[in-house]
């Protein structure tokens, strides 16, 4: 069922529509929330009230934006001022991207250790469960403007102006921030394939 | 293969590999990356893994949510239902 459906039944009290929303998008709310908040605990609070404004304000919702994009701009409005609340400096990222592949590479910039093969992560071209298991835990180990980024556009599908938007980012920002966060997973899965080959 | 004086080199190449696949590189990168990734196929394989990270990724379900983190919203739910009744 769509998120559209969802939120038809939802208008008309239906507690498992409710639970189905909650379910398909609380971890990501929290995972944006903690952009902008002090810890996982305050990051859950956000989004447990972002679900209450949700419930106060769904009969208004004019459906002008996708649910998805409205759900995000309630969290991201409030987690902010939670943030500000908790005097919270928002993260500048602080991993740089080369350090993650750097020793990698000999001094001319060839690769010395070269990327290892995803042969076991691949079904007939396609990522296998395996790997968006690894996937799945390498996104929530990524330090904090990563995790908004990488969660917002490639879990959730966002455009990268859309996250740009909704963070309050340049687009050019977003790319290095999704640049870095996603070499970061590509090398975490390859150290859970390859035992810690990195 | 004669080398060309702006010629990528592989930590290089990398650094363009998500821009390209957005599609946000400009065409002299492009075409630089393109050259360079038709003659290394250890870079290929890392934008091939690129690639099939970002799909995984869209794959990735919601996490377990904590069954007392669902219970609460749910308790929440009831509440409102109820007020609204009144």
């Amino acid at each position: 069922m769509d998120d559209a459906q969802l939120l038809h039944r939802l208008l008309g009290g239906d507690e498992r529509a409710f639970r189905e929303l909650v379910t398909r998008y609380h971890s990501s709310l929290v995972r944006t929330a903690r952009y902008y908040v002090n810890s996982d605990a305050s990051a859950e609070d956000v989004a447990q009230d972002t679900w209450i404004a949700v419930l106060r304000g769904v009969s208004n919702f004019e459906g002008r934006s996708s649910f998805k994009t409205w759900l995000l701009r309630i969290l991201v409005n409030r987690a902010r001022t939670t943030g500000s609340r908790e005097h919270r400096a928002v993260p500048f990222d602080p991993t740089n991207a080369e350090s993650v592949t750097d020793g990698r590479f000999n001094q001319n910039g060839g690769w010395s250790e070269p990327p290892a093969p995803f042969t076991d992560a691949i079904d007939d071209g396609i990522a296998n469960e395996r790997v968006i298991a690894l996937v799945r835990v390498a996104i929530s180990h990524l330090p904090s403007p990563q995790q908004a980024v990488v969660t917002l556009r490639d879990v959730e599908g966002l455009s990268t102006a859309e996250v740009a938007e909704l963070l309050e980012l340049s687009e050019a920002n977003v790319r290095v921030i999704l640049h870095r966060g996603r070499a970061r997973v590509r090398n975490e899965v390859e150290k859970e394939l390859y035992g810690g080959a990195t | 293969m004669r080398t060309r004086a702006n010629d990528l080199v592989c930590r290089a190449a990398i650094e363009l590999m998500s821009d390209y696949i957005e599609g946000s590189l400009s065409r002299r990168d492009r075409r630089r990356l393109e050259r360079h990734l038709a003659g290394c196929p250890d870079c290929s394989r890392y934008l091939e893994q690129m690639r099939l990270t970002i799909d995984a990724s869209g794959s990735v379900s919601p996490d377990e949510l904590a069954p007392e983190a669902l219970d609460d919203l749910v308790e929440i739910f009831r509440a409102f239902r109820r007020e609204d009744g009144d």
